[in-house]
């Protein structure tokens, strides 16, 4: 389980403004090996989604190295090899669920009778099974989002980046979401990238919490957690659990700059 | 809203049309009354002249009555061949008014697709675009009717559908650029994540989300396509058409034909509005807009 699937080096990336150069994310190093489930946190504008955008190849690091795949961030793209979930769900409200979960399978040329199969495969994992056929607005925003992840499985890729998901969601649906995703993870074995600003969320979901602070967007502390993979949701009441979150807090408050 | 809740406010502004049209036909049409009775040597009271407003074979302003009855001799009382038959004038307007829309959804669309895929299309043709609206289509339709003759165009129908066209590719062409461009970066970025070519992204994202623009402008389209039809018939020469027999009325004195006419052409226009409109329906029951 220690392939490395995502290796930064020395990553950087500046954004040439009107107001000058922003540092989005001052160099970088970060390993993350097959199967981990790893969560960036911290305040926003410490560059967690550019990271995450990096290893997607929506943005191109100005500097150091950064592969996936063992191949560069943009290939890695071209041969698929991940499934990314936006911060909205962002479905097409003229598809209907299966219409939707089916998008990515008509893109990348799949035959019309596996589209169908990984479709049903697919709501069946995210419990959406029997709303196929219903369009968007008709269902809930958790269930919307449900859609989404079932989208980013559909092709099969083993990785999974995750862009604050839940971010909009009511702490309740929220809750069950996190366990659910735990689950799916369980069940699939893929590596998960997952960002958020919820430490909760960052302690409960992952084996390795990475931890970055702004201006310039760096990584502070890499906490690898030592909670067991299958964890119940009461697990947050534990002492391990508790300590893990201190840590985290502690990492986000050294980093904080009052300004 | 109840049906009857919706019918009330229109035909409060009907009968407020029709009492001033009314009021309009006495008071313009008794002059005439009065100028006759003075030469005949006569006087008439107002009781005789109102009746009198209501029948003249060429008022000033024909009152409601009289158009309906001139329309309805136009549509039923001939042959739908004869060439004084409104049924017959209004499908050769018909006819212009379908192929110079058909040619404006066209041009509109291909320009915006240009347009959104390369961006000096944008610079290169918007403006003149924009420019060709502000011409007088009245001034430009002698011209594109002369110019179409001389290059060995017979017949009116190219000249009449390039006019309907020029008029009706304009919002075309402003909603699907608008659109077309409807998507936001995360869905245009999520096709990224799927490696999704520039066509694949046309076909699966940009064209559906400009469906609801498209439609939006077909209902305005439509209509200047029919304004231009009608413009397109009316310099001298042309006896075919609502236009051609708006121009006949008008210029030989006949101001019921020339109104009869005009009832046509606006409720060929009410027609074409009302089939766009059940088409949107249909799209959007299908693109399962929520009703």
């Amino acid at each position: 389980m220690n392939t490395p699937v995502i290796e930064a080096t020395g990553l950087n990336l500046t954004f040439e403004t009107a107001d000058g150069p922003v540092h989005a994310l001052k160099d970088v190093d970060l390993t993350i090996s097959k199967g981990e489930f790893v969560s960036f946190i911290g305040p926003s504008g410490c560059g967690k989604t550019t990271l995450l955008r990096c290893i997607a190849a929506l943005e191109r690091p100005t500097g150091g190295s950064l592969s996936v795949n063992g191949m560069t961030a943009d290939a890695a793209r071209q041969s698929r090899a991940y499934g990314y979930v936006f911060q909205a769900a962002g479905l097409y409200p003229w598809r209907t669920i299966a219409g939707n979960v089916k998008l990515p399978l008509e893109i990348m040329g799949y035959s019309k009778a596996d589209q169908d199969e990984k479709v049903r495969k697919v709501l069946e994992l995210v419990e959406l099974s029997g709303f196929g056929g219903k369009f968007p607005w008709q269902l809930s925003g958790g269930m919307q989002q449900r859609a989404s992840i079932a989208r980013a499985l559909a092709f099969d890729a083993d990785i999974l980046l995750m862009d604050e998901p839940f971010g909009a969601l009511d702490e309740i649906v929220r809750d069950r979401l996190n366990e659910e995703l735990l689950k799916l993870w369980a069940r699939t074995q893929k590596t998960i990238a997952f960002v958020t600003h919820s430490i909760p969320e960052a302690v409960y979901l992952s084996t390795k919490i990475v931890v970055m602070s702004p201006r310039p967007g760096r990584i502070t502390d890499i906490i690898d957690s030592p909670l067991p993979r299958m964890r119940p949701l009461d697990i947050r009441d534990s002492q391990v659990f508790i300590d893990i979150a201190h840590r985290v807090r502690e990492g986000l408050r050294a980093g904080h700059v009052d300004d | 809203m109840s049906m009857t809740d919706r019918l009330v406010p229109i035909l409060t502004v009907l009968a407020a049309i029709l009492v001033l049209w009314y009021a309009a036909t006495v008071r313009m049409n008794a002059t005439w009354v009065f100028d006759q009775a003075q030469r005949a040597g006569t006087t008439v009271t107002w009781a005789e002249v109102i009746p009198q407003t209501m029948a003249q074979e060429r008022p000033l302003l024909p009152p409601p009555h009289q158009v309906l009855s001139e329309l309805w001799k136009g549509v039923a009382g001939q042959a739908i061949t004869s060439k004084r038959s409104l049924v017959y004038h209004g499908y050769v307007t018909f006819r212009g008014t379908m192929l110079g829309f058909i040619l404006g959804i066209m041009l509109g669309t291909g320009l915006a697709m240009a347009i959104v895929r390369f961006r000096v299309m944008e610079f290169s043709v918007m403006p003149w675009a924009i420019i060709s609206q502000t011409i007088p289509i009245v001034a430009l339709a002698p011209m594109i009717l002369t110019l179409s003759n001389q290059m060995g165009v017979d017949n009116r129908e190219v000249p009449k559908a390039i006019i309907a066209a020029y008029l009706s590719f304009f919002p075309v062409l402003v909603s699907m650029v608008k659109g077309l461009r409807a998507p936001d970066h995360m869905q245009l970025d999520l096709l990224k994540t799927y490696g999704a070519s520039q066509r694949q992204t046309f076909a699966k994202l940009r064209l559906p989300a400009s469906l609801p623009y498209f439609f939006a402008s077909l209902k305005v389209a439509v209509a200047a396509a029919l304004v231009g039809t009608i413009v397109g018939e009316l310099p001298t020469g042309a006896i075919e058409g609502l236009g051609a027999r708006m121009l006949i009325g008008s210029q030989f004195g006949q101001p019921l034909i020339m109104w009869s006419a005009l009832f046509a052409a606006a409720i060929l226009a009410g027609g074409l509005i009302l089939a766009v409109g059940l088409i949107e329906r249909l799209a959007n029951a299908r693109m399962g807009v929520r009703a």
